[in-house]
């Protein structure tokens, strides 16, 4: 029995290598196992080579994993491109429909399964992925019966004729392996999970729970990936609250809609990737110069321009910090797992209100999409603030307007919502005076910058960063935001049994910059890496930008669209020692 | 009960002495106590240009917002709190060339705001370029030889997009632009309203005596059916885009709000944020 392996599906796309993948994670799940998924797919519908990966583990893991156990082929480009990644003895578990060969110097076990072949006795090909899943969990060593189960509740829609196929597929698939004798594959039998059934979701639905938990009610957005699961998350869940979804015409329409909407009174969010971040820049500037508070979330994905739509990366970082003309209080923060995606969620729309600005919520895209098991959300840790926000006015003084932009000592100023009575004030993108009216005073000009920048001064925001020191005199602190914290923590288990003492710090309020405590962790340490998925270092630069020390900062950088392996990290910092 | 002179404030236009605009703002200050509005039931977004600056020459709620974007704003506005009157306004620029594909799916859409385009054919506040409603032939200091693009009917473009109300004015009919106005307020959809307002300073050619001389008014015909699409279409075509009047006016199909599954009467600004630790519990169920 092994505690933890690595399995990987792959075929075309559109041959329903997702539904597998979610059938046969969920059965896990509810299994009591730690899973971490990657997605390997193309900016199309249907055919290109695509595969899902899933660690599974019976204890908390939250990286992919350096190599693959299990690999399960619907077709020979799939193990052409997949099989330099498995392990010494690992398998391929293949469909005998194409003739599988192993290319050769690959030391892995090859074995034929008639997935379509059964597929086809029980009525339709399009159930070898049934077959295959079967096949999957009997390699394990799970009961078919769970996986049944999901299968269930996954097809109960089409009808108990559906379902009755279907688990007959995943049946078949596994007593094909328990029968055929020259299959041993006792070696990847897991030991069994704890039967806890976590929480297993992706960083998109955890921010649209996370939204409606903070009283979002309200969502105009545009389709794209890695963000469009955001939306699909609230359109199906907000109309019970009241609340709803526009597909708006473009990423323009989203971001004004939402403003307008959070001028309104209510909370709204979009969400979008790089290209409708940059269109969004100018209205961004907007929020920021009206102190209308706005929520919008970035799932980075590799760019420029289009770049890799599908692909992992982080170099939207300076976008997101510098972006827009002009100087405007903003707020970025980047949560870093799954669960931080849901409690920042909330933070953000608390952080919009709060300073009357715009929060970017910077996530990547494998958090974004990657699925992996959560630790429970704690309900009581939600708490909703909607800043100096006034219901009552008093009615102001003979011909002037409620002061919406009072020049106060922190800079937030007080905020009526449009239809409230002895509210009346202008709102406007040019510079105004105290009641909102166009002003081009320059001793008015002086003060409003001032008074809205100094807002962030003495930002409130729950661990702007997040450190992982059990060292006060480290060899190396290794630095990171967004999904790769697991990956690091991996290298740095491995780090620790050869001797180098490392600490580990994610920078969670990426702006404004929290200068102190990011030196307070650098200075504890000798060396400083910083690990990040794009070309240029670009948290890294903010970091020599705020904190200096560049002598002992060094990079690691990668940016070819996927994710940092455990062995890349625990390489390049072994090599710094 | 307020009066027109409730909705005015104490700010002195920026435009300049003659301009169309002045009368669009009157005509929106009328319409408003007309319909019984109180200052704080109105809500005017605008865009950016001469026209831009209206929001902030009424007593109402004001939002001044970025060019080409007083559409969305709007929109945004009225589905947070659907309470309000909400009116969107800007210019030619604003509405049909940087904010053209918001002014066609605002149209789709048919969310209940009343859009108001202050249309003087010519950019004025960066004084006198061409403008997508500029003639053929048009000189301007953007288009020295005349222009050689085609002039948009916005009329005919508000029909092709399924407009549930296309109404046409001219600034100096106050009477008629006042009441299509207040039909606009009414109107359960969108209103697209697309009033004449001669630029005195950079349009020599589009002047008053000229809409004067050109308009044609549906005020005075009798057989004119504004519930008929076919006829609408003919008349404005008829006219090349120069009828004045209720041209269109669908009243069976419901704005988007009134479709929207689980959209509650009261404005969602004033529904309670809070989720019970129930519901909070169950949605977090479906990740397990």
């Amino acid at each position: 029995m092994i505690s933890q392996l690595s399995w990987k599906i792959g075929g075309q796309q559109g041959e329903g290598l997702e539904s597998t993948d979610r059938i046969f994670s969920n059965a896990l799940n509810r299994e009591g196992y730690y899973l971490y998924g990657y997605r390997h797919f193309s900016s199309r519908i249907k055919g290109g080579h695509t595969n899902n990966k899933i660690r599974i583990s019976t204890k908390p893991i939250r990286a992919i994993s350096d190599d693959l156990d299990i690999l399960v082929a619907f077709d020979q480009e799939t193990i052409d491109l997949n099989a330099y990644e498995l392990r010494k003895g690992g398998v391929v578990i293949a469909d005998a429909k194409f003739n599988p060969e192993l290319p050769e110097g690959i030391d892995a076990r090859l074995f034929d399964v008639p997935f379509t072949a059964i597929a086809e006795e029980l009525g339709t090909s399009l159930m070898k992925n049934m077959v295959a899943t079967g096949a999957s969990a009997a390699v394990l060593g799970i009961d078919v019966g769970i996986v049944q189960k999901v299968v269930e509740e996954e097809f109960s829609r089409k009808g108990a004729a559906v379902v009755e196929k279907n688990c007959q597929a995943v049946a078949r698939g596994a007593q094909y392996i328990l029968d055929t004798s020259e299959i041993s594959l006792d070696g990847f039998k897991l030991e069994p999970g704890d039967g806890e059934g976590r929480l297993f979701v992706i960083g998109n639905d955890a921010i649209g729970l996370g939204a409606l938990t903070a009283g979002c009610r309200f969502m105009p957005a545009y389709p794209i990936t890695p963000a469009s699961e955001i939306m699909e998350y609230l359109i199906k869940r907000l109309p019970n609250y009241g609340g709803t979804v526009i597909q708006t015409e473009d990423e323009i329409a989203a971001v004004t809609m939402a403003i307008g909407a959070n001028y309104g009174g209510v909370r709204a969010l979009t969400a979008s990737a790089g290209p409708g971040l940059s269109l969004m820049m100018e209205a961004i500037g907007l929020s920021g110069m009206t102190e209308t508070p706005v929520v919008v979330v970035d799932t980075q994905r590799g760019g420029p321009s289009t770049g890799l739509p599908t692909k992992q990366e982080q170099s939207d970082l300076n976008a997101m910090i510098y972006g827009t003309h002009g100087e405007i209080p903003k707020i970025v923060l980047a949560p870093s797992t799954v669960e931080e995606c849901f409690y920042d969620a909330v933070e953000a729309f608390n952080l919009a209100e709060k300073y009357q600005c715009p929060v970017i919520l910077l996530i990547d895209l494998q958090l974004a999409l990657g699925k992996q098991t959560a630790e429970n959300l704690d309900f009581n840790r939600v708490k909703i603030d909607r800043g100096y926000l006034v219901n009552n006015p008093e009615p102001a003084e003979e011909g002037q307007l409620f002061k919406r932009y009072a020049v106060t000592e922190d800079g937030v100023s007080p905020r009526v919502l449009p239809g409230t009575k002895n509210g009346l004030h202008h709102v406007t993108g040019v510079e105004h005076d105290e009641e909102g009216r166009p002003s081009e005073n320059a001793k008015n000009r002086k003060n409003m910058m001032d008074k809205r920048l100094r807002k962030l001064n003495n930002i409130q925001v729950t661990d702007p960063i997040k450190a992982d020191a059990p060292h006060d005199e480290a060899d190396l602190l290794v630095v990171s935001m967004n999904s790769l914290g697991g990956t690091i923590d991996e290298a740095r288990g491995r780090l620790e049994k050869d001797g180098i003492k490392s600490n580990h710090m994610t920078i969670r309020l990426v702006h404004p910059f929290p200068t102190a405590l990011v030196k307070e962790q650098m200075d504890k340490a000798k060396k400083v890496v910083v690990v990040e998925n794009n070309a240029t270092g670009q948290l890294r630069d903010q970091i020599k930008l705020h904190v200096g020390q560049a002598e002992k900062l060094g990079s690691l950088l990668k940016y070819d669209g996927n994710p940092f392996l455990p062995a890349e990290v625990y390489n390049h910092c072994k090599g710094l020692m | 009960m307020a009066t027109f002179k409730d909705f005015r404030n104490k700010v002195k236009p920026n435009w300049c002495p003659g301009c169309g605009d002045f009368s669009i703002q009157a005509a929106i200050q009328r319409a408003s106590a007309n319909v019984g509005l109180e200052p704080e039931d109105l809500a005017v977004v605008s865009g950016i240009g001469c026209s831009g600056r209206v929001s902030g020459y009424i007593n109402a709620y004001g939002f001044h917002g970025i060019h080409g974007r007083a559409l969305p704003i709007a929109q945004g506005l009225k589905m947070a709190n659907r309470e309000l009157t909400v009116v969107a306004s800007g210019g030619d620029g604003d509405g049909f060339a940087i904010g053209m594909g918001h002014t066609i799916h605002a149209i789709r859409r048919n969310i209940n705001i009343t859009y108001i385009v202050m249309d003087n054919q010519i950019y004025g506040l960066t004084k006198g370029q061409t403008s997508p409603r500029s003639a053929f032939g048009f000189k301007t200091k953007s288009t020295p030889a005349g222009s050689i693009e085609s002039a948009l009917s916005p009329l005919e473009m508000a029909l092709a997009a399924g407009a549930s109300f296309v109404a046409q004015s001219f600034s100096s009919n106050l009477k008629q632009l006042t009441g299509l106005i207040e039909e606009g307020m009414k109107h359960e959809g969108f209103s697209f309203i697309n009033v004449f307002s001669p630029c005195v300073t950079f349009n020599k050619i589009n002047t008053y005596d000229w809409f004067k001389e050109n308009i044609v008014d549906l005020d005075e015909s009798s057989d004119y059916d504004p519930s008929n699409r076919v006829m609408a279409m003919s008349k404005i075509m008829e006219t090349n885009s120069l009828a004045c009047g209720l041209l269109y006016r669908d009243q069976a199909r419901p704005s988007y709000e009134n479709q929207v599954a689980g959209f509650r009467g009261e404005g969602l600004a004033k529904q309670d944020l809070n989720l019970s630790e129930d519901d909070f519990n169950k949605l977090v169920a479906e990740f397990r």
